[in-house]
């Protein structure tokens, strides 16, 4: 695995720590590479603005902080609006189709869409969307093996909502499964961008 | 001895480096801690808040920072292993009792998670702008033991060792994090309990009789008594004789803070603990301790990758700091380069030692973020000129 940096955006709530967290013990303790997860959040508990960073790699990670990401994922429009043109030329931007609609991006970005939320409210609790979002994350990335991000859900959630996670994992997986990658000219008719005036 | 087992969790987590410090301090047998919350530390003692009732101990949030300073080195006296733990602000209103510390001998560890300064500064961003008060906040002539982890895992393995030090030289021990090494997320290994090796008090072996609380015998650190067995002892922060009373006279001073130092001094080289590479043939060797040591490397491999023969030297104990270590590596070198996140202060020391046989170059940095490793590349190449 090659050094991959990976910021996961939202607002607080959301997951976001959680999945970065569950992404990193993949890598690190199941699938026996590195990861170096640092976060960044405002002083509110719930709403504010939430970012985790990530790095992955086969070699110890040194620099701490992502500069350009090589995956962005987006759960709020404000983290959109505020990573999105950090995002690495030909990089993959992730996006939670029902709350962001993305502008201004660079031409050669690879761009997924997924309702991680509609989808989480299906299983009966909105609370798992991150888990969604990771099983997505994990299908259409082929950064991690399934296996490890599965034993990481698992291990990270509390007993009581571990089925309901791993489940969760497996319709964002499955989701992720087919998915295609929309350019960024065509978003617009994928109905996940709009275009500036 | 060994570890305690129920203060030990044993396996692979992933988690901060405020977390890894906690179970570090429940592995070496901290039973006690005394805190007053403040970013980036709080996450110590929430975790030991939470998990030290399990394994039967005591955390007890003060009403500030003083007061957390004190109360824990009398749980250190009652027979606790004790800790506190904080950053900048809170690290600056310590300052007398860690004197006390020095001055009493009493075993025991302080946590500073670094953040930008001077005064509240940054709070929730990174600086390691603490490394001289760490050395010389209290008052007085004295000498402490520092330590700087540069990884959650560091964090963990670091923390036990700054406890055994502490109770081996009776001395308070600081534990200088920094923000990022703090939030910062990875795999922590934590072995089985019965491969961590911990520290005993020093408790004397003389019988309730013989036993002078500060008779050295022979030695340069008093032996402590076992607290409710009959000992008679006393504890002051007045220069006191053997006895453990005030005897505030030029000779007990002299012979006592001579000892005070001493008991560290010599001890120096035992106690440094630094991480080299390519240090055989460089001609520009990098100093660096806690997370910029990490964003240094990186400048490292980029300035080997140009052909520029530079070394590492990592700092893991900054204090004593490692002079011998540096003169030696002035005598064969043409040049130091120190970044630090400050603007300058472990590197007077590096220049002291290098004592003009090799330059030095500061890489400073106001904090508030880490270096970019191509600021310390250009000054690896300067250097290297």
């Amino acid at each position: 695995m090659q050094l991959t940096e990976i910021r996961v955006a939202g607002f607080g709530g959301q997951g976001v720590i959680l999945s970065a967290i569950v992404l990193g013990k993949a890598a690190s303790i199941y699938q026996g590479a590195f990861a170096t997860m640092t976060q960044n959040f405002g002083p509110e508990a719930r709403g504010g603005a939430c970012s985790a960073q990530l790095i992955v790699s086969d070699s110890p990670v040194l620099y701490p902080y992502v500069s350009q990401p090589d995956i962005l994922v987006v759960m709020s429009q404000e983290a959109s609006n505020r990573f999105v043109s950090e995002l690495k030329d030909g990089g993959t931007l992730i996006v939670e189709q029902d709350l962001v609609r993305v502008s201004e991006l660079k031409g050669n970005v690879k761009v997924y869409s997924v309702p991680a939320t509609r989808i989480a409210e299906e299983l009966g609790k909105r609370m798992v969307l991150n888990s969604v979002m990771v099983g997505f994350f994990t299908a259409v990335t082929h950064l991690l093996e399934p296996d490890a991000v599965r034993k990481a859900v698992a291990d990270s959630v509390p007993a009581s909502f571990r089925d309901l996670n791993l489940k969760a994992f497996e319709r964002g997986f499955e989701y992720g499964a087919t998915a295609q990658a929309v350019s960024p000219q065509s978003l617009e008719d994928a109905g996940v961008a709009y275009a500036q005036e | 001895m060994k570890a305690d087992p129920r203060g030990v969790l044993t396996g692979v987590h992933f988690i901060d480096g405020d977390h890894a410090c906690c179970e570090g301090a429940l592995a070496a047998g901290a039973r006690f801690a005394a805190g007053y919350p403040i970013t980036p530390s709080t996450e110590v003692v929430e975790r030991f808040a939470s998990r030290v009732p399990t394994v039967g101990g005591t955390f007890i949030q003060m009403e500030d920072e003083l007061a957390a300073s004190i109360t824990l080195q009398g749980a250190v006296w009652g027979g606790a292993k004790a800790f506190t733990v904080t950053s900048g602000p809170g690290f600056s209103l310590m300052m007398e009792h860690i004197g006390y510390a020095a001055m009493t001998e009493t075993p025991c560890v302080f946590v500073d998670v670094q953040r930008g300064g001077p005064s509240t500064g940054l709070p929730t961003l990174p600086a390691q702008a603490d490394m001289m008060q760490a050395r010389w906040g209290s008052h007085g002539d004295y000498e402490i033991i520092a330590l700087c982890p540069n990884s959650p895992q560091e964090c963990f393995d670091l923390t036990i060792k700054a406890f055994n030090l502490a109770e081996e030289f009776r001395v308070p021990v600081m534990f200088m994090m920094d923000e990022v090494v703090g939030h910062m997320t990875e795999k922590v290994v934590i072995p089985p309990a019965d491969q961590i090796e911990v520290t005993p008090r020093r408790h004397t072996r003389k019988s309730v009789d013989n036993y002078l609380p500060y008779e050295t015998n022979g030695d340069m650190v008093p032996d402590m008594a076992h607290a409710g067995e009959g000992y008679k002892f006393h504890v002051t922060g007045l220069t006191h004789d053997e006895h453990g009373y005030p005897n505030m006279t030029p000779p007990v001073q002299d012979k006592l803070v001579r000892r005070l130092q001493n008991k560290i001094r010599a001890a120096a080289d035992r106690i440094a603990m630094f991480e080299e590479q390519n240090l055989g043939d460089a001609e520009v060797v990098v100093v660096s301790y806690g997370i910029t040591s990490r964003v240094a490397q990186r400048a490292i491999d980029l300035a080997r990758q140009k052909g520029l023969k530079v070394g590492k030297l990592r700092l893991i104990t900054a204090w004593p700091f490692p002079e011998n270590k540096i003169r030696e590596l002035s005598l064969k070198v043409k040049a130091f380069v120190v970044p630090e996140l400050n603007l300058g202060q472990m590197v007077h020391e590096v220049e002291r030692a290098a004592a003009g046989k090799a330059k030095t170059f500061a890489v400073s940095h106001a904090g508030g973020s880490v270096h970019h490793p191509e600021d310390i590349l250009k000054v690896i190449v300067e250097a290297s000129r």
